[in-house]
């Protein structure tokens, strides 16, 4: 059996190996075109970026089956990608065109794929913790082959919602994941300045959530475990938070580097830059599975193309007319 | 056709609809216990099991966000609040998710939940267990909010509600549980925007929602045996609103008195006096009033109780006022309409 303690021996196969190193390539190459577009104003809108911490949303998103459900935050650039999303409905949405994910009217914060099985992703801090597990709680009453996560930060376990679900999932035996992606800031709050328990996969443990931790910038690690608490939460029909290790590179919102700001701890910027998930992953690649260095050059380039396609798409996109400002308020009844 | 009262509706309706769809859900504090919110939902857990029928945790924020999740992935909760004060405990949820989640994402889902919620009052409920925050949800885009005021309108109103596809808070009022009323027996929906004329007079029009309607319908009355002929308008939904019945009602009366369960200000009353102001200023002879729960915190002791809220004697003063006859202060005006002895 797997072993949740051991997680660093369990190595996907090749191709899954793979498919996290060029989802990680996704998140981080449309993330610095991103930055790169930001200052031209063309994305107006608050954007949260998911640079160092791809290998959450990868492992999560690639553990999963088509048929579950995922709920997202503000920083969503990174699940909508790791879920498949179309890259052009997503740079469209960031330029808050018609022809977007949401039609221009969530924007960075605001993405959804429901036929991806993203169900949405929430600015208000927490507040899809309790929806994912309303989601388990339908799984399970229609008894269907799938499980729900919640995917949030850290600043999350602070709300009351959190112990709440937890507690409804625990009780009701749910089969709902609960992902903590912990960068260490509530935009520039400290977990030690918020918790005496900074052990934040503990918190569940008096409500009967079993939570594990984890280096969340090794993505074969989050990928097994996600693996295996997907394969738990289907069996047992019981909810398990996971807590993964990361770290922010770019500031809070927007697309400075904040680094020598008194919030940021310089030791955590330096590992952080030793264990970016894309060099580990690639360095895995090279030993385990051979794999050349003009090969990763070329996914490179047909990733960087993907992407300016999807730029391109979005420039020449139209504005929602202004009869759309009073669409959508209301689905019609049948 | 059946005589039911105003809470055996509601379970003749919720009864109605958990057999018609097995998608449709009953969740909320006590839904299940002997007292089954004052017989809303009765025996429901019996028939449909615990799987759709359950108590849940002293959590409302978190059991709104559950009920909206489930929701989205194809359940039809209705969600009970014994009090509509617990709900400012959810309000996060029904704002930011319930009521942004079809248009947030261009339309792409939506949330079919029903919140249902009961207003308090009297026996001393205090200030804590009767409030009506009808018009914070009316303030915010994406939400449907009704009152219904006859076990009619609880069965027709509650279906309809279950059946739509957005998210919808009906708000009750403890007052009405024990009034009896004709309910038809089959399946039926009272569309979600269907103001409702419950008299029909031409000296003055009152818009009255929820039980204000039962002390209005009484005032209306004594004022009948003074030669005051008045047009009694209940919105029944407030959001949205059905603006053309009330206006009607206004250009014929040419005077409007609204009267709302709640405080006047920036409420269902403010935003009714608006629309005549806005819509029908040409025809009114008199200034709109309005009349409310009085503007401070709702006391215990019966006799400030009393005169903190509106009644048929203090709605017929008022309805003198505005047509410049002298209320015959010598006469009886019926009070409190209830038999309502709490505790609850």
């Amino acid at each position: 059996m797997f072993d949740m303690n051991k997680p660093e021996t369990q190595i996907p196969d090749r191709n899954t190996s793979i498919a996290l190193y060029r989802t990680m390539l996704k998140i981080r190459l449309a993330e610095l075109k991103v930055a790169e577009i930001y200052p031209s104003d063309k994305i107006q809108s608050p954007i949260h970026l998911s640079v160092g911490q791809e290998a959450i949303s990868a492992g999560v998103c690639l553990a999963l089956t088509p048929a579950d459900h995922l709920y997202g935050t503000y920083r969503g650039h990174g699940i909508y990608i790791g879920r498949g999303g179309d890259m052009k409905k997503l740079f469209a949405e960031l330029y808050a065109k018609d022809t977007g994910c949401s039609r221009g009217k969530g924007g960075s914060m605001h993405l959804a794929a429901p036929e991806t099985g993203l169900m949405g992703c929430s600015a208000i801090v927490a507040s899809t913790i309790p929806v994912a597990t309303g989601d388990a709680l339908a799984a399970k009453i229609k008894k269907e082959d799938r499980v729900a996560v919640a995917f949030f930060g850290d600043g999350a376990v602070d709300e009351g919602v959190f112990f709440e679900s937890l507690n409804f999932a625990a009780l009701k035996e749910l089969p709902v994941i609960y992902v903590c992606e912990n960068n260490n800031y509530a935009v520039h709050s400290r977990v030690s300045d918020r918790h005496r328990q900074k052990e934040l996969y503990r918190l569940g443990e008096g409500l009967g959530v079993p939570g594990y931790r984890f280096d969340g910038n090794d993505v074969s690690v989050v990928y097994s475990t996600m693996k295996e608490a997907i394969a738990r939460a289907k069996k047992d029909s019981a909810p398990v938070l996971l807590e993964y290790m990361t770290y922010r590179i770019y500031e809070h919102v927007g697309i400075g580097k904040d680094h020598a700001e008194t919030y940021r701890e310089p030791e955590k910027l330096r590992q952080a830059i030793q264990s970016d998930p894309l060099l580990r992953s690639k360095k895995l690649l090279r030993k385990n599975f051979s794999v050349s260095d003009s090969q990763f050059v070329e996914w490179e380039k047909e990733i960087s193309q993907e992407i300016q396609n999807a730029v391109a798409f979005a420039e020449q996109s139209p504005f929602p007319a202004p009869n759309c400002l009073h669409e959508d308020l209301f689905k019609e009844s049948k | 056709m059946s005589l039911l009262n105003y809470g055996q509706a509601l379970l003749n309706a919720l009864t109605t609809a958990m057999e018609k769809d097995p998608s449709v859900i009953v969740m909320g504090i006590g839904v299940d216990d002997h007292k089954a919110v004052f017989g809303s939902t009765k025996n429901l857990v019996n028939r449909f099991g615990k799987e759709r029928v359950f108590d849940t945790p002293l959590s409302e924020s978190a059991m709104t966000g559950v009920a909206i999740g489930a929701a989205l992935a194809g359940m039809r909760p209705v969600h009970i609040h014994i009090r509509c004060d617990f709900l400012y405990l959810a309000l996060d949820q029904l704002f930011n998710i319930a009521a942004k989640w079809c248009y947030m994402f261009g339309g792409q889902m939506s949330v079919p939940i029903v919140i249902r919620a009961v207003i308090g009052r009297s026996w001393g409920q205090g200030s804590q267990h009767s409030q009506s925050p009808q018009s914070l949800f009316m303030h915010v885009p994406g939400l449907k909010v009704v009152m219904p005021t006859t076990p009619y309108d609880a069965k027709g109103l509650l279906l309809a509600a279950i059946a739509d596809p957005n998210p919808v808070v009906i708000i009750e009022h403890r007052l009405l549980y024990d009034i009896p009323g004709e309910v038809p027996d089959a399946y039926y929906e009272i569309p979600l925007k269907k103001a409702n004329v419950r008299r029909e007079g031409k000296d003055l029009t009152i818009v009255a929602n929820s039980y204000m309607v039962v002390e209005s319908l009484k005032a209306a009355e004594f004022l009948a045996g003074e030669g005051i002929d008045v047009e009694i308008v209940d919105p029944v939904t407030l959001a949205p609103l059905d603006e053309e019945v009330i206006l009607t009602s206004v250009r014929k009366t040419g005077r409007l008195l609204a009267i709302d369960t709640s405080w006047t200000a920036c409420g269902a009353s403010a935003e009714i006096a608006a629309l005549a102001a806005e819509k029908a200023f040409g025809a009114l002879k008199a200034p709109v009033r309005r009349m409310g729960m009085a503007p401070v915190v709702c006391p215990v002791s019966k006799p400030l109780e009393n005169i903190f809220y509106p009644n048929a004697k203090t709605i017929a003063q008022t309805a003198c006022e505005m047509l410049n006859r002298k209320f015959p202060a010598e006469k009886e005006v019926p009070l409190l309409t209830t038999k309502f002895k709490g505790p609850f």
